[in-house]
């Protein structure tokens, strides 16, 4: 690699594209689900463990910020859910061009966005 | 150094094979998260005897351990893959990796826990 070659280091003049968002945020949701899973798993664990412990879950979550939580681990799952069968998709020969890319890109970002909502709706309705 | 940390802690030694380990991980993690978010949706009363029941049947043990062996896999090849594209000091990258390993193990250990405990 040519060493001296020119490298832009302000990051303010570079523009990404659509997909660049689109799959950075499923790199941003992936790490993040490690931490989120830890939630998960201790509601599933809890909940399973006894009838006490599934009334413990249930009552943690009355709790607004525990709520609060839960929905944006949830959130982080089904983005990073879409976004992987986007990878799918493209593993099996559909969209791969740049407009293709381009237009999975903005279903991932719509239909995620439309699930994360949903979700959010179901739990405080 | 930053090379031998690279080549001895991909999952499988071969980016290929990490390929297909993240894709077929993710395939049986869709199926699990679709199962699981159906089974809640359709019971919005859930209750424990319910609860319970699903993760009695065996197969239904057995589905969420393959989950959470998936999980394992997926996030290490994943992790690894931001590691190694973020963090550029081997010391940094190695202490990360060891705290994602050993999450993930005690993740596997507590829900194989719980489902067979």
């Amino acid at each position: 690699m040519n060493r001296k070659r020119p490298v832009n280091l302000d990051l303010m003049t570079i523009k990404m594209p659509l997909a660049a968002y689109a799959s950075i945020l499923h790199r941003i949701s992936g790490v993040f689900l490690l931490v989120g899973l830890g939630y998960l798993i201790w509601m599933f664990t809890t909940s399973l463990e006894s009838r006490q412990g599934f009334d413990v879950v249930r009552e943690t979550l009355n709790n607004p910020i525990a709520k609060f939580s839960l929905w944006v681990t949830l959130s982080a799952v089904i983005y990073h859910f879409v976004a992987g069968l986007k990878h799918l998709i493209i593993d099996l020969g559909i969209g791969e061009t740049t407009e293709g890319i381009k237009v999975l890109s903005i279903a991932v970002l719509l239909i995620a966005g439309l699930l994360i909502v949903l979700t959010g709706v179901w739990l405080w309705a | 150094m930053g090379v031998m940390v690279q080549s001895i802690t991909n999952l499988s030694r071969s980016g290929l094979a990490d390929w297909m380990v993240q894709r077929f991980t993710a395939v049986v993690l869709a199926v699990f998260t679709v199962f699981i978010a159906a089974f809640i949706f359709l019971n919005p009363d859930l209750t424990y005897s319910q609860w319970s029941a699903l993760f009695d049947l065996t197969w239904v043990k057995i589905f969420t351990l393959i989950t959470v062996l998936s999980v394992v896999g997926h996030a290490w090849v994943g992790l690894w893959t931001v590691a190694t594209d973020y963090i550029k000091p081997a010391m940094f990258r190695f202490v990360f990796l060891c705290v994602t390993g050993i999450t993930l193990f005690v993740y596997l250990i507590i829900t194989a826990t719980a489902l067979w405990g």
